[in-house]
């Protein structure tokens, strides 16, 4: 083995994470998705981004709740070589993640400006909304060439 | 993670709150209750120094919009010193910059005040 491919380090990889559904523990969240994506390419600015995405996906999890307890939110961070893809996963169904835009002071309606910055902030947004399985919502940010 | 909020009177009847930290859906009640309890003393003229606020989201945001849309029915405003770039971004990406005063600097957002 070269001593150039003992230094390849592969940034693919999973990290799953399982956190209260509570307002306290977001940050927590937040932290490890921005653990994850400095293991690629991204600029500081798109951490950031994607931090910011993956805790208003939490919060809207956690509004959906009526701000109490949601259960347990799952993050699946999955690191690909040229993206990252983000999935949260919460047992609430009938998340509101259709487009919407910012409208001014009527934007004091967070659930919407939270919607806003997580398509604004993510390359592409997916969701699936069961009742019995709950809502998986899908963030992808790839890394710029 | 925590939020530090300092209210201050400043120039005339304008207070100033400074805020320290994070703010999120957990930290962003006790911004609300600030900016709450200024309005109920009739205190409408604000400047909300972001400086030293390394984060904020749609919770964060809400509670700037609710401050600003309280005071403006008596005739006042909410201006925001903010420099950071990343701040600034979620500013101009959500439309906000149209609707607050956004400055560099204390003293320009407490000029600019109504």
């Amino acid at each position: 083995m070269s001593a150039s491919t003992a230094l390849e380090v592969s940034s693919h990889g999973v990290v799953e994470l399982k956190i209260p559904g509570r307002a306290e523990w977001v940050a927590v969240a937040r932290l490890a998705v921005a653990a994850v994506a400095s293991r690629l390419r991204f600029s500081v600015d798109e951490i950031e981004d994607i931090k910011l995405a993956l805790a208003e996906a939490c919060t809207n999890a956690i509004q959906s709740a009526g701000g109490q307890d949601a259960g347990v939110i799952e993050i699946v961070c999955d690191a690909r070589e040229d993206e990252l893809r983000v999935t949260v996963r919460d047992a609430r169904p009938g998340i509101h993640l259709e487009p919407v835009p910012p409208s001014g002071l009527e934007a004091e309606r967070t659930e919407e400006l939270g919607v806003f910055l997580i398509r604004a902030l993510m390359d592409s947004v997916d969701y699936t909304s069961d009742p019995r399985r709950g809502t998986d919502l899908v963030m992808i940010k790839r890394v710029s060439a | 993670m925590d939020i530090k909020v300092n209210v201050r009177e400043s120039e005339g009847d304008a207070y100033v709150v400074d805020l320290t930290g994070e703010i999120d859906v957990y930290t962003s009640p006790k911004v609300k209750d600030a900016i709450t309890e200024l309005i109920d003393q009739e205190h409408y003229n604000l400047v909300i120094n972001l400086e030293k606020v390394r984060y904020i989201d749609s919770t964060g945001l809400g509670v700037l919009i609710g401050g600003l849309k309280r005071v403006r029915e008596h005739g006042g405003s909410v201006n925001l010193v903010c420099t950071n770039p990343q701040i600034k971004k979620i500013f101009d990406i959500t439309g906000l910059v149209k609707i607050f005063g956004i400055f560099d600097d204390e003293q320009s957002a407490m000029k600019a005040l109504v």
